[in-house]
């Protein structure tokens, strides 16, 4: 338990008759990047709220930092961050009194909030705007001060509800390479998303949930040896003398690890296999007389494993 | 299961924040100018009116407060009208206007309680009542000397402070009502229109629908007992309105001469000396039951909006 920034068992919280959240097990390490994946509604932003003890859960044990959210909830809250999956602040503010405000909730002494006020700013790169007010920002700033929100804060756990949801991409990356030096620090951080491929670039473990149920946990290449079987696709491209193709892909059908093989009549094959197998591939394409004139790895994706998974009832990935 | 920590902590913070926000907003300066205006207005043609009989009346400066003359109606009637509305202004988008804006999870996640954060919202709304009336009042009482050329007495002022209180638990009612509507409606305009809806129905439908039940209930066909016993019954629906609360308390406190509210018997009156001024103590305990009730009605409405946003979802 003193290893877990974050864990639960059992969790789960019922709307009347409708299940939001349905026996939660879940367990984030300390340090560590967590991907809470999963389409629009399917509970992830109901299990945020149950962790940070702003709804009550229907059963189910919870405990983060250490702490019960239900009996504690100001000492959560004060080493908790949250960071909300449509930040809004207050329009008529400028960015720098928003910041005020929170410092001032958090129990700040005005002057003494003033530095660590201007360094958040700063860290997330708005020390100019900071002065207008929040009403002239653009969505990416706004997501700018949620950060420097929660640097002001620099809670021990940082959740973040669908951080890059409408970034456009340079802000994503920008976004995503903070929250990564923010894991480098020290923190603890829960990324829920259902923009797959933004996530699985930061995410060490990911879970990918759906109609309230933890479905799959583990690192992408865990998930995708489960879940995919052959996960890897790998091109060649050879050079073959004539009438000699099918002895090439015959020999590749021989090397261990390969799922299934695939040719077309340029010399191209395509190589489904369980693990990275380039080597042996290309060593069976010389042994079978042939030349390899270009090979590439597909690494296995998480929209992939995800739609694999979910099958048809995937809308958003 | 015992909570930790205290609902209070933030209450102040939340407080000074929203105290700043009103006194800067537009919607409140509009309402300012306007309330202002016309308190000059009617201060001005009453004091006109008043400035023949001053000598005659001891309680001249609260007659300032009372008089109306065509077209324009008294200063109170003024206030009866504006405090509602400068009240709901106040708090019809307090909850969800966060809750629109995003602000609402953002703000719960800090480390305070959502009782802060509705106490400190309440707080600031009445905080911004007090200082429009006292300002208001004392703006009043300032053109009253000028255009009378009369010190008030220490008992006007007593009268006019009490006068204050019952105006601040009359607007009171109007902002737990606004904030109940901000909690119950999503839309910040529904939430307007519901709670101008109410004050509409208490101004406008209330005492014709009081009457009809009361005709209803005791028809006057029946005789003079059945007239009084449809008056009466007429009068405690009515009591049930905030603005007749008001305005019955106001009545009292304003005018020293009134001695009772109601209809009258022969022989309550026997040994009265009529026209004779009341003291304020006399007056209080004639509008004793209406105080409170202002009072009580502020403090019921808070509860019901404070337990409403305490079970509400943060997300729904």
């Amino acid at each position: 338990m003193s290893e877990a920034a974050l864990h639960t068992q059992g969790l789960s919280k019922r709307y009347g008759r409708t299940v939001a959240v349905d026996d939660l097990d879940l367990e984030v390490h300390r340090g560590e990047i967590f991907g809470l994946l999963g389409p629009n509604g399917s509970g992830k932003t109901t299990t945020i709220l149950m962790l940070l003890g702003l709804t009550e859960p229907s059963g189910g044990e919870l405990s983060i930092v250490g702490l019960d959210p239900r009996r504690q909830p100001l000492s959560v809250k004060r080493r908790v961050g949250y960071l909300p999956d449509t930040v809004g602040f207050y329009d008529d503010l400028s960015g720098r009194e928003n910041l005020a405000y929170t410092a001032a909730l958090l129990g700040m002494r005005r002057e003494l909030a003033r530095e660590p006020i201007e360094a958040a700013l700063e860290r997330v790169g708005l020390p100019e705007a900071a002065g207008s007010r929040v009403r002239t920002y653009s969505r990416g700033m706004r997501q700018r001060l949620g950060l420097a929100e929660l640097l002001l804060k620099n809670p021990e756990v940082a959740i973040l509800d669908e951080p890059t949801l409408g970034l456009d991409p340079e802000a994503a990356d920008w976004f995503l390479e903070t929250v990564r030096s923010l894991r480098d620090e020290g923190m603890t951080l829960l990324l829920s998303s259902h923009l797959l491929h933004q996530v699985q670039s930061v995410c060490d473990r990911v879970g990918l949930f759906a109609n309230g149920r933890m479905l799959l946990t583990g690192t992408l290449d865990e998930l995708a040896g489960r879940v995919l079987d052959a996960a890897w696709r790998i091109d060649l491209e050879t050079q073959v003398s004539d009438g000699r193709e099918l002895d090439v892909v015959a020999a590749l059908r021989a090397v261990p690890g390969v799922r299934e093989v695939q040719s077309d009549a340029d010399g191209g094959c395509t190589v489904h296999a369980h693990q990275d197998i380039r080597g042996p591939l290309v060593r069976a394409v010389l042994e079978a007389g042939a030349d390899v004139t270009g090979i590439a790895l597909h690494r296995p994706q998480l929209d992939e494993i995800y739609r694999r998974y979910f099958g048809a009832s995937t809308h958003e990935a | 299961m015992k909570r930790e920590g205290s609902p209070w902590s933030g209450v102040g913070v939340v407080c000074s924040k929203e105290l700043a926000d009103h006194l800067t907003s537009v919607r409140m300066r509009i309402l300012e100018v306007l309330i202002v205006l016309a308190a000059i207005g009617a201060t001005y043609v009453a004091s006109e009116q008043l400035r023949a009989s001053v000598a005659e009346s001891p309680f001249a400066f609260l007659q300032l407060f009372t008089t109306a003359q065509q077209p324009l109606p008294s200063f109170v009637s003024f206030l009866t009208f504006f405090v509602p509305l400068v009240a709901i202004g106040l708090g019809f988008d307090a909850i969800n206007g966060e809750h629109n804006r995003g602000t609402l999870s953002r703000v719960l996640a800090q480390p305070i309680y959502r009782d802060a954060l509705i106490i400190g919202k309440f707080l600031a709304a009445m905080a911004t009542m007090a200082i429009v009336l006292v300002g208001l009042w004392l703006v009043t009482t300032g053109l009253g000397i000028l255009f009378l050329g009369l010190p008030p007495s220490g008992a006007s002022v007593a009268r006019g402070l009490c006068f204050l209180v019952a105006t601040l638990f009359y607007a009171g009612i109007w902002v737990a009502a606004a904030m109940l509507c901000s909690i119950l409606f999503r839309q910040a305009t529904t939430s307007a229109l519901a709670a101008l809806g109410l004050w509409l129905l208490f101004v406008v439908m209330w005492p014709i629908a009081v009457q009809f039940v009361a005709q209803a209930v005791h028809p006057a066909h029946l005789g003079g007992q059945a007239q009084a016993q449809a008056q009466q019954l007429s009068m405690m629906l009515e009591r049930i309105s905030p603005n007749t609360l008001y305005g019955e308390a106001v009545t009292a406190l304003l005018h020293p001469t009134v001695r009772t509210l109601g209809p009258v018997f022969f022989y309550q009156i026997q040994g009265a000396m009529l026209g004779n001024p009341l003291p304020l103590g006399q007056s209080l305990v004639i509008v004793w039951p209406q105080l409170t009730s202002l009072v009580a009605g502020t403090i019921g409405l808070f509860v019901i909006m404070y337990l409403v946003f305490q079970r509400r979802e943060i997300r729904a």
